[in-house]
């Protein structure tokens, strides 16, 4: 019995057939389009598929089975925070008055939803340790990249233009170097020290009067805490640079540290992360960012304020220059901070300091049990997630981490992330969540241990896994060389009206 | 914690297990300095209460308004079978789908989206989603100037206004960006001016690396496409056309005009508007940039047996593998509205499609006749699809009275256009399939007797009787 359904399925294009469909819209009144000049029309209609209701329900339904999710099963991916996605979120999110209010709205009709991310703000002000908060960017990524333009807007307005370097270390998530990149910075990549943590003479060394900025993950992508990270913060600013903290791993330290009072400059959240919202098969996210007061002057526009008198508004175009301006339309992914927010609301400051406690219990209890047959390349006490390597299997038996990864399938269980960090020979990133139970963790690491003995007993069974899966291993290198992105050619062949 | 399994009992024997007796025992390596000072919140709130608490928010909002708001988000019917399909946990509770054999079903699903997109616009390759309209058209700025190595856009200002802001941010102080002035009068009033256009590209000192225009543009106009292609191939410029789907089922789609590059925002394909987002981020290219095009994409290939199956492809471009020389930092995307608008555009068909666009400019032209009828008229004489701006006195005030009524009269153009002349008593209104005739006479009934009621304003009142 696989852990997905077995049934691949034909494309939306395949099931279509001329003259399926309808009833859903009235025919236009003719001479609909007559005073749209001929020019600007389309000479052929799409050829979309052509399907009555009940075969997209199949056809979606089907598919879905094909998915491993959080609703299915237990999904342990380093770094990413699979946890429950509670229901009354979901609930909330598609109420009317959230979920049909018009971004361009008027301030005075929609007072609810700007109380709502007026509060949100606040609270993860209060967690971060950060003065201010915007809500605007739309991911994590895109909260990086909020951060570190405001980072270059700061030395900008302060004649300090000669920084166009971003010290990141070489554990970090890519999106650190991509974001660096993309703001037009250098990466600087520092390594790491034996210990996991950041090594402090290569940094020393790195960092000067070019340096823009440091990204830091904390915990790090090890899952471990940077203990050195006072002594870090105060040498960034003491070269006269700024201190960026990526939050992908803040479920390890809800009320035990606050970044902002640590001495951070600025971070951003993944509330698809840390806060619960779903992660929708790749998306969407959220990716709020806290700063303190050397960039509060810079944050995107428009920030949602209360006025005197109680009610809440949106910063004019223009009100203030200083921002760095806009990161995307309109004011976020309001329908995921709804969420977010129902999240922070359910569980209080003390529910947020227990989410914390229990991923760090669960991740350390199960690192516990994993060391039965799995090295563990940085043996001390870990946040929410640690990592094993497959290195001894794979000297003793030949199997990789990417065959334990496959065979943990037939067992029933989604992969952790796998060779990543890159720093880690064979290495698999596992995360629980809080929102695992002990049997699950028992049974996962049973699994592991499993695996470790069918490697050395009969190691081709774990180099072909998955063998329950609708499919097997897949020819990525084929894919890659020839590009197959769509169905086919677009011919915008003529199709009659059905009715 | 409300989602959390551990009895104590459970705490206890994973502590026992680790030889430790508290959890404070695994934060040591927290420096005493360096603890937090606690968490000033709200108490922890029960889901009853919470669910009061929220629908009571939701309720402060007024959806109940009769809308004529569009200006880059449209209100449209969506079958119900897109968010019963879209509440499965399957979807939504999946991630990134890096394990193939596990995520056939988003896989072929980011496959199917990529084909139908490939469909409307008419360019062959399609990335599986972006944030929104904005940061597709800031993206798509950035892969023009990689690809012509020049660092120079021209945007237009009938671009949304948000997306150019979006496009500045993203291109920073290292990329330039000029903007195109609108035509002030005459027949193509409202457009962008193509002799400007002409002027910029010719300029030997300043070569161009992209050009932007919308169609529809923010007016609800409809520009030149095939024109601007021109121009732009001339002098060695991408053309980065910004688009809105549903118009795509009726208009020329950009790969028939030559568009290099499509931007666009995918909430009108059954996503509801909720305050900003999420949305679909809808990013299409020519073959010749599928290795530039960020975000993910999704291939078909077999397994080991030969069975067709689908896997993330071209990987090479993306910041997990090339770090600091990615295409773009972009991870997290927007897949679950990717695949709500697959959901939609399955559910209603190409029919079903054309039908939502064609409706909408019949509605719109219906609302254009009631308001001239009410001595309101339209702002610029060129073709539009279902969205137009109208000249009324006092706009700004007119428009605020008119909630009072129960009417959200569009967009003041003057708040969302600042800087742009010849706007000033503009409001852009919009019709979409949803748009009743009811809606329409009370319209422009209300707005025949706000003018007839405001001081400056025209002495319109004997034209708001028998407007339809």
């Amino acid at each position: 019995m696989g852990v997905v359904g077995p049934r691949l399925q034909p494309t939306l294009d395949e099931r279509s057939r001329p003259g399926r469909g309808g009833g859903k819209i009235p025919h236009a009144p003719a001479g609909a389009l007559d005073r749209i000049p001929a020019a600007a029309l389309r000479d052929t209609p799409p050829a979309l598929p052509e399907l009555n209701e009940p075969d997209v329900v199949r056809h979606y339904v089907n598919l879905s089975q094909l998915n491993f999710a959080v609703d299915t099963g237990f999904y342990p991916l380093g770094s990413c925070t699979m946890k429950f996605n509670p229901k009354l979120n979901e609930w909330a999110a598609r109420l009317p008055g959230f979920a049909q209010l018009h971004p361009y709205a008027p301030d005075e009709v929609a007072q609810g939803t700007l109380q709502l991310l007026f509060e949100l703000e606040q609270w993860l002000a209060e967690i971060s340790g950060m003065r201010a908060v915007t809500l605007q960017p739309a991911a994590g990524a895109q909260g990086e990249l909020t951060g570190i333009l405001m980072i270059r807007a700061y030395h900008r307005a302060r004649g300090d233009v000669e920084r166009d370097e971003v010290l990141v270390p070489d554990s970090s998530h890519g999106t650190n170097p991509a974001t660096a990149s993309m703001a037009g910075f250098r990466t600087i990549t520092i390594p790491s020290a034996a210990d996991g943590g950041v090594d402090v003479a290569a940094f020393e060394a790195a960092l000067g009067p070019r340096t823009a900025a440091v990204m830091i993950t904390n915990p790090s992508t090890l899952g471990l805490f940077e203990s050195r990270i006072g002594l870090l913060l105060d040498e960034v600013h003491a070269a006269g640079a700024l201190a960026y903290m990526d939050g992908a791993n803040l479920n390890a330290i809800l009320g035990r540290f606050k970044p902002g009072e640590a001495g951070f400059d600025v971070m951003h959240f993944n509330v698809h992360k840390t806060f619960s919202t779903p992660h929708g098969g790749g998306g969407p996210g959220a990716g709020p960012v806290g700063v303190g007061e050397r960039l509060l002057p810079y944050l995107p526009s428009p920030r949602v304020l209360r006025e005197a008198e109680g009610s809440y508004r949106l910063e004019r175009p223009g009100e203030r220059p200083t921002s760095i301006g806009r990161l995307r339309s309109f004011v976020g992914n309001t329908g995921v901070l709804v969420r977010a927010y129902a999240y922070l609301r359910a569980h209080g400051g003390s529910g947020l300091r227990e989410v914390s406690d229990d991923a760090v219990l669960a991740a350390n209890y199960l690192k516990h049990r994993v060391a039965e047959a799995y090295d563990i390349p940085y043996d001390r006490p870990c946040k929410h997630e640690f990592v094993a390597s497959a290195t001894g299997l794979k000297k003793s038996t030949g199997v990789r981490t990417l065959d334990v990864a496959k065979r943990l399938i037939d067992k029933g269980f989604h992969p952790p992330t796998i060779y990543f960090p890159l720093i880690v020979d064979e290495g698999m990133l596992i995360e629980p969540t809080e929102t695992e139970s002990v049997e699950t963790l028992d049974a996962f690491a049973d699994a592991l241990v499993e695996i470790a003995a069918e490697a050395e007993s009969d190691s081709e069974l774990v180099t072909t896994a998955p063998h329950t899966a609708p499919v097997r291993r897949l020819d990525e290198a084929t894919a890659a060389r020839q590009p197959n992105l769509r169905w086919r050619p677009m011919t915008g062949r003529q199709m009659p009206c059905p009715d | 914690m409300p989602y959390g399994p551990h009895t104590t009992a459970d705490r206890e024997r994973m502590l026992a297990a680790l030889g430790i007796s508290s959890v404070d025992e695994l934060f040591d390596d927290i420096p005493v300095e360096l603890r937090a000072s606690g968490l000033d919140l709200p108490e922890p709130e029960p889901e009853l209460q919470l669910s009061a608490r929220l629908q009571a928010l939701a309720g402060r909002n007024r959806t109940d308004l009769v809308s004529f708001l569009g200006a880059g988000v449209y209100r449209h019917w969506s079958p119900p079978a897109v968010d019963q399909l879209l509440v499965r946990g399957e979807w939504y509770t999946a991630y990134t789908p890096y394990q193939p054999e596990v995520s056939q079903g988003t896989l072929q699903s980011i496959y199917e989206y990529q084909s139908l997109l490939a469909e409307l616009t008419g360019l062959p390759v399609v990335s599986a989603s972006h944030y929104d309209g904005a940061a597709a058209t800031a993206e798509a700025a950035l892969m023009a100037c990689r690809q012509t190595r020049r660092d120079r856009v021209l945007v237009s200002r009938a671009v949304h206004p948000h997306y150019r802001d979006t496009v500045r941010t993203y291109l920073g102080p290292r990329l330039e960006l000029d903007e195109l002035p609108l035509v002030a009068d005459g027949e193509r009033a409202g457009t962008t001016d193509l002799d400007a256009l002409e002027r910029l590209l010719a300029d030997p000192d300043h070569p161009i690396a992209g050009v932007v225009l919308a169609q529809p543009n923010f007016l609800g106009l409809l520009e030149d496409m095939p024109r601007v292609a021109e121009l732009a191939h001339a002098a060695g410029a991408l053309f980065v056309a910004v688009v809105e789907p549903v118009s795509l089922a009726v208009l020329a789609p950009p790969g028939a005009y030559g568009a290099d590059i499509a931007a666009g925002e995918g909430q009108p394909l059954g996503i509801p508007p909720q305050y900003g987002g999420p949305y679909l981020g809808i990013l299409a290219a020519t073959e010749p940039l599928v290795r530039q095009i960020p975000g993910r994409l999704v291939g078909m290939t077999t397994d080991l047996d030969g069975r067709r199956a689908f896997v993330m492809t071209l990987r090479a471009r993306e910041q997990d593998i090339r770090r600091d020389k990615a295409a773009s930092n972009i991870c997290t995307n927007q897949a679950l509205l990717a695949l709500a608008a697959s959901i939609y555009l399955a559910a209603i068909g190409p029919h079903g499609l054309r039908d939502v666009a064609a409706l909408g400019a019949a509605r719109a032209r219906e609302l254009e006749e009631a308001l001239a009828a009410a001595g309101v008229p339209r702002l610029h004489p060129g073709p539009y699809l279902n969205e137009f701006a109208v000249r009324v006195p006092s706009a700004r005030a007119v428009h605020r009275r008119l909630i009072e009524r129960g009417i959200l009269a569009g967009l003041v153009l003057a708040d969302a256009l600042p800087d742009q002349p010849g706007v000033d008593d503009g409001l852009l209104v919009c019709a979409t399939e949803v748009t009743t005739g009811d809606d329409i006479d009370r319209f422009a009934a209300a707005l025949a007797d706000e003018l007839r009621a405001e001081p400056g304003g025209r002495k319109a009142g004997h034209l708001a009787t028998g407007t339809r």
